[in-house]
């Protein structure tokens, strides 16, 4: 137990053993035990995340103890041992053949906390994470080699012309200004070298930068489409959680920014750390101490540079942030832009937008006043570097330790350094960025799917569509959707299910398609559990036509055949045609080419509802799911779709949601189902004729029109059984 | 489909008149439509009548007997509007709505463009633009243009 009855974090211990229960919390001082007799009983239930185990005798509760759901396995095992060695005990069985099942609440209490202490000290953004990245650059080690040595060249050869200036100075231009006649020769030979050094790092920076760009953005595509692919295969579970528009920035923006950083940062920060090294090494080569004068002020400035920068990082992160939020106003409006006219709300859209734009003025306000701070920082900085240099070096000119052509040397190699400082410490907050990506980005990538595919797949081409429940169970975080539900239905049947809103109907449906895996019990197909196929496979087998018919952008052809992509003009024909929309079809204007938008905008709720099922049609599932198909169309087309779903239904099994009771007419039975569990089974008439909770709810449907139920009740009666005749 | 069951002719107002021998000389006025006018025009032809209750469906145009094709055909092109671009002259701007001068196989016009998304790629070099008005202008091969077309039609691709 880590639960006072009062609520607080505490930590206890609860003991079956085979005479009696005991328990102790760590407040208290003594064990409370309870002997088992007749009547004793434990039961546990659970609400808003926190669990209750109660033990009753016959008369009052005995005692009362709670839990965080975390431990709702170990408790289910608990209770099942407290049921069994109280039966024991109390007929008399012999005691020893039962093992004391004891549970050592307080070891895995332990157990999990540091556990999840673990996890927490591992969630911080750590620069390290980019090296999770080189999983996507092995693919490209040679090539990366081949840029990593050419970068050292180019390098190289963009250090050789300040090298050059030094004999230019002091053997050509001093003893020329001292009265010695120029030395063409000389001079040509020094200005030549200038030339063919340019041009040869012209040629190795253009190849480097050609290949890297080139490996690193194949980096970032296969990163951006590895994510995308991962993404699609998680379950139904995780897209309920996750923002539309964060998801769209993570796979879109971070991958560029990632990509980016790739290409043209992690670049540019290597070459500066490759020049600084080598610089420093000419410099020390040609005058150690002039070398170490103009070195000094340089950590100095690197730490100044370093201080301005983490000031902006976490003003970049909160752009981020903000930009994030853009984003979500957007994606929600966007698609929600039918509500927002309804109810005219434009206006509160477009002030939500205003807010959350001026949040982002607001904070790249704050971040670029210390960024239009910094840059005339660093030249500050670097002119103070030059100053010291040029004093130091005029002293030493003076005391002849130094040529003058040293001097000049050391100034070119100086200022080409401190530039590169500037876009050094720009790394820094690159790299976070980068890292920050990264971390979202494996966040998805690490997100094991929910509905994980089975370890030894049982490959079955071809499924009868028996569909059996046991016990299923379904929990959606801490609150409990479904309660052991158990169901069999026959191969062919058609069932439909009942129920108000929220009483899990929906839930069921997404259990059986696997969308969801189920928390308690089993799903058996054919008599295989359903989590032992090949998730694409098994819901090959499926049919679903939901309420919101959703077509892609494409032709309407392509539409229907969206679940068999290689299927011929003459059976996407065929399927419409059944589906009753092969003659609304030719109407449009470029008949089966005709494009349909974003979401079918150009075409009816009704039209786009028997696109879906001709969709459905096409790929002739044994199981077939009608989630509310019809309620979002008016009585007139809903008859069309009706008519298309009786050819739909035909000699397979289904599952149909209907709000409207009069589209069930069909069904072989009706499940009625109120807060997760099955309350009546039975046709229409029986369940009628039970007047029990079902009788309730046709009432209740056919009362809304303010008309005596009882009337119009008979003449549905009559008007079903005419259909039927 | 057995064709001998039904006749197909034209009636005074070069309307296409179907009679049905199955249905006591039953006769119908019809429209013939192209299912799929773009991916396969020359399959999958329904004749309907005017309430567009479909009355024949012809899987190929191919198989039909020759008076009927011919009929069916020359009822096609008189309603198939959709000129092929073979040369662009020029454009009023790059930024849509613009007007763009073209040259077809049905001769020499322009039309404005509205927006980028009325250009519809059908094939990797098959195009289909719709003007203001829903004409739809076929370029075939996009490639095939000339050098100066093709630059131009790259900036809205």
């Amino acid at each position: 137990m880590d639960l006072t009855d009062q609520l607080f974090f505490s930590k206890g211990i609860l003991i079956v053993s085979n005479r009696r229960l005991l328990s102790k919390m760590q407040n208290e001082e003594h064990w409370l035990s309870f002997v088992y007799q007749k009547g004793l009983e434990l039961t546990t239930h659970d609400h808003a995340g926190v669990g209750h185990i109660e033990l009753f005798d016959t008369q009052s509760r005995l005692a009362h103890w709670c839990y965080t759901l975390g431990k709702l396995h170990f408790v289910h095992h608990l209770v099942e041992c407290f049921n069994q060695q109280s039966n024991f005990h109390l007929e008399g069985f012999p005691e020893n053949l039962v093992t004391d099942s004891t549970y050592d609440e307080i070891g895995s209490t332990d157990k999990n906390s540091t556990s999840i202490e673990e996890q927490t000290s591992r969630e911080t953004v750590s620069t390290f994470t980019l090296l999770r990245l080189w999983r996507f650059a092995k693919p490209y080690q040679g090539r990366l080699l081949i840029g990593f040595l050419l970068m050292l060249a180019s390098t190289a050869a963009t250090l050789v012309p300040p090298y050059l200036t030094m004999p230019l100075m002091d053997e050509v231009l001093i003893p020329y200004q001292n009265g010695y006649p120029l030395n063409v020769d000389l001079a040509t030979f020094y200005l030549g070298g200038l030339l063919v050094a340019a041009i040869l790092a012209w040629l190795l920076g253009w190849s480097k930068t050609y290949i890297l760009a080139k490996v690193s953005e194949r980096m970032g595509a296969d990163l951006r489409i590895t994510t995308y692919n991962h993404l699609l295969k998680l379950s139904h579970e995780y897209f309920g959680t996750k923002r539309t528009g964060d998801l769209m920035a993570r796979i879109g923006a971070e991958t560029d920014r990632i990509n980016l950083f790739l290409s043209l940062h992690l670049l540019d920060f290597a070459t500066d750390v490759i020049m600084m090294i080598m610089t420093a090494m000419i410099l020390v080569s040609i005058n150690p101490w002039l070398a170490l004068v103009t070195l000094l002020p340089l950590p100095f400035i690197a730490w100044l540079i370093h201080l301005v920068r983490d000031k902006l990082r976490t003003g970049f992160e909160k752009v981020d942030r903000v930009w994030a939020d853009v984003n979500n106003v957007l994606a929600d409006t966007i698609p929600g832009i039918r509500v927002v006219k309804a109810f005219a709300q434009e206006e509160r859209e477009v002030k939500r937008f205003y807010d959350v734009n001026q949040r982002n003025l607001e904070i790249n306000d704050r971040v670029n006043k210390v960024w239009s701070l910094f840059t005339p920082t660093v030249t500050l900085l670097t002119e103070i570097g030059l100053l010291i240099v040029w004093i130091f070096g005029i002293w030493q000119v003076s005391e002849n330790q130094i040529t003058v052509g040293v001097l000049t040397a050391f100034l070119a190699y100086i200022g080409r350094f401190y530039l590169r400082l500037d876009s050094m410490s720009r790394i820094v907050s690159v790299t976070q960025k980068a890292a920050a990506g990264t971390k979202r980005i494996f966040e998805i990538l690490d997100h094991v799917s929910r509905v994980p595919e089975p370890v030894k797949p049982i490959h079955s081409p071809a499924i009868q569509g028996h569909i059996e429940l046991r016990h299923v169970g379904f929990r959606y975080g801490v609150r409990r959707i479904t309660e052991d539900i158990n169901l069999i239905i026959e191969p062919g049947e058609m069932i439909g299910l009942v129920g108000h809103s929220g009483s899990g109907k929906s839930t069921l449906i997404n259990l059986i398609c696997r969308f969801y895996d189920v928390t308690e019990g089993v799903i058996l197909v054919d008599g295989i559990d359903i989590r032992s196929f090949p998730i694409a496979e098994y819901r090959k087998h499926i049919g679903l036509v939901l309420q919101e018919p959703f077509l892609f952008f494409g032709t309407i052809a392509e539409n229907i055949a969206y679940g068999k992509p290689h299927a011929t003009r003459q059976e996407i024909v065929a399927a419409a045609r059944a589906a009753h929309a092969h003659e609304f079809i030719l109407k449009q204007l470029h008949g089966y080419d005709s494009l349909v938008g974003e979401r079918g905008q150009a075409l009816s709720g009704g039209e786009r509802q028997r696109i879906s099922i001709a969709r459905a049609l096409l790929i002739n599932p044994r199981i077939l799911i009608l989630d509310e198909a019809t309620s979002s169309v008016d009585s007139q087309t809903e008859q069309e779709i009706q008519a298309a779903l009786d050819n739909l239904v035909r000699g397979r099994t289904t599952i149909a949601i209907a709000h409207r009771l009069s589209t069930l007419r069909q069904a072989n039975r009706l499940i009625v189902l109120d807060q997760g569990k099955i309350i009546e089974v039975g046709s229409h008439a029986t369940l009628m004729a039970k007047r029990g909770y079902y009788y309730q709810l046709y009432l209740s449907q056919t009362g809304h029109i303010g008309v005596d139920p009882s009337l119009i009740d008979s003449n549905r009666e009559s008007n079903q059984t005419k259909e039927r005749i | 489909m057995n064709y001998t069951k039904f006749k197909l002719s034209r009636d005074r107002h070069r309307k296409l008149i179907l009679f049905d021998d199955a249905y006591q000389q039953k006769s119908h006025q019809v429209i013939a439509i192209r299912a799929f006018p773009i991916s396969a025009a020359d399959k999958g032809i329904a004749l309907v009548d005017h309430q567009g209750n479909e009355l024949m469906w012809i899987e190929n145009l191919q198989d039909l007997p020759v008076e009927w094709r011919e009929l069916i055909e020359e009822e096609l092109t008189s309603r198939d509007f959709m000129p092929e671009i073979k040369k662009i002259d020029s454009l009023s701007s790059f930024i849509t709505p613009c007007v763009w001068w073209v040259e077809t196989n049905r001769g020499n016009t322009c039309f404005t463009l509205k927006g980028e998304e009325a250009i519809r790629r059908l094939s990797s070099l098959a195009l289909l633009i719709t003007d203001q008005y829903g004409v739809h202008f076929l370029i075939k091969d996009r490639t095939k243009l000339d050098h100066y077309s093709i630059k131009l039609l790259d900036r809205f691709l």
